[in-house]
């Protein structure tokens, strides 16, 4: 069960700053220990740059999931209209970038979820989902 | 311009009082003295010396020019009006309003004193509608313009305020980072360092993020790059303030901090930067003990 997705634009170096600002908050709300509230605001921010830098902007949708009475988390997906990845595998590798990052922000971003899905086609966007659960 | 010469000035010239205590009474009625944040007083004021310059500007030629000659002691008082305004807490409507308002009694007027010829009627409402809106706009220029100047002053004094190098020991720098390391403020705390550095003649700088909240790639990036360019100066440098939340980000990211010298708190780093430098900390002998 999840609720409804609360939906933020990621257009601007500000945008990534609430959009950090936001997921802090909905991970202290739902209970996550500072560790877990740091790793899934790290990822957050990694992949909203990215939706900023590479995407050309797009938004970030949040829900809250609940499983049974203790198993709760969080899930946001990072959207864009932008150019896609051409190779996801290698987009994926660390120390990659096609820009002039350190190239490990998106593998990072996996590593620090526990559920991560990507889907991207060039010409068409990029969507990529993760979640985190307590 | 072919137009016969405007009735405007000599109606409002005419009937300038009368106007004004129309303009007041609709005011106060209106609610612009509800708020209570200004008195009547200096309402009235306001509105008396806004009539007077509105009737001398208008003698002078009707055609409004945000540059004309005639219409600068208008604007002076406009800008001032709307940056007090500005500052006691109105928003830009509630201002402009107060210049707008005054078309109802001035309408009033001039229905009265030209009821019998309807084609300058028409004009000189027109008239009146064109420099009254000019001056409204003009004041939410000027109530826009003050709030631009407002955040970019506290913009600079952000990106100043919150990059200070501070001198711990002789040869031992401090940079306490706050906040979010965006780029340009990077910049800033990187040009900082490096002056400083020079500066004093320091050869260790210590940054420390405790007061950055996300430490992610990009932030790791920027402090990679000062760190180097410190080193290329000749200077050590030494990152304090890694808490373990942040620790465990960094591994889970991958990020390589192993050619920097790193310390969970300030104190720690401190110690080794007086051990590089061969100092120590001893607890001086009381007299008498």
């Amino acid at each position: 069960m999840a609720t409804d997705p609360e939906t933020f634009p990621v257009r601007s170096g500000e945008d990534v700053v609430k959009a950090r600002q936001v997921v802090r908050s909905r991970a202290m709300d739902i209970g996550f220990s500072l560790v877990e509230q740091t790793k899934i605001v790290t990822a957050a921010s990694e992949l909203a740059r990215n939706t900023v830098i590479y995407g050309g902007g797009g938004e970030m949708r949040v829900e809250r999931l609940y499983e049974g009475p203790k198993r709760t988390g969080l899930r946001l997906t990072f959207e864009d209209k932008g150019p896609g990845i051409i190779d996801i595998e290698l987009a994926l590798r660390d120390g990659y970038t096609s820009g002039n990052g350190l190239g490990l922000g998106l593998n990072g971003a996996r590593k620090l979820s526990h559920e991560f899905d990507i889907w991207s086609k060039p010409g068409e966007g990029t969507r990529i989902t993760i979640t985190r659960w307590k | 311009m072919n137009r016969p010469a405007s009735r405007l000035p000599a109606i409002v010239e005419q009937h300038q009082k009368e106007v004004l205590a129309d303009w007041l009474s609709n005011q106060a009625s209106s609610g612009a003295l509800r708020a209570g944040r200004i008195q009547e007083s200096q309402l009235r004021d306001e509105s008396q010396r806004f009539l007077a310059l509105f009737t001398k500007a208008i003698q002078e030629g009707i055609e409004f020019e945000t540059r004309g000659a005639q219409w600068a002691d208008i604007r002076e008082f406009l800008t001032e009006l709307s940056r007090s305004r500005a500052t006691q807490g109105f928003t830009p409507s509630q201002v402009a309003t107060f210049v707008f308002s005054l078309k109802q009694s001035l309408f009033k007027r001039v229905n009265e004193s030209l009821k019998s010829d309807p084609a300058a009627l028409a004009g000189t409402l027109w008239d009146a509608t064109i420099a009254l809106d000019a001056l409204g706009l003009y004041t939410t220029e000027v109530f826009q313009q003050a709030r631009e100047q407002l955040i970019a002053r506290q913009q600079e004094e952000l990106i100043e305020l919150s990059t200070p190098v501070v001198q711990l020991w002789d040869g031992i720098l401090a940079l306490p980072l706050i906040g979010t390391l965006d780029s340009e403020r990077t910049q800033v705390v990187m040009e900082n360092l490096l002056e400083r550095l020079v500066a004093t003649g320091s050869s260790i700088a210590v940054i420390d993020i405790t007061g950055v909240p996300t430490v992610d790639t990009l932030v790791a990036q920027h402090l990679l790059k000062t760190v180097a360019a410190a080193q290329l100066m000749g200077a050590d440098c030494i990152i304090s303030g890694i808490r373990p939340q942040i620790a465990q980000t960094i591994v889970h990211l991958g990020i390589d901090l192993s050619s920097v010298a790193t310390k969970a708190s300030l104190a720690d780093a401190f110690g080794l930067a007086l051990k590089r430098r061969g100092l120590g900390v001893g607890r001086a002998a009381t007299p008498g003990a």
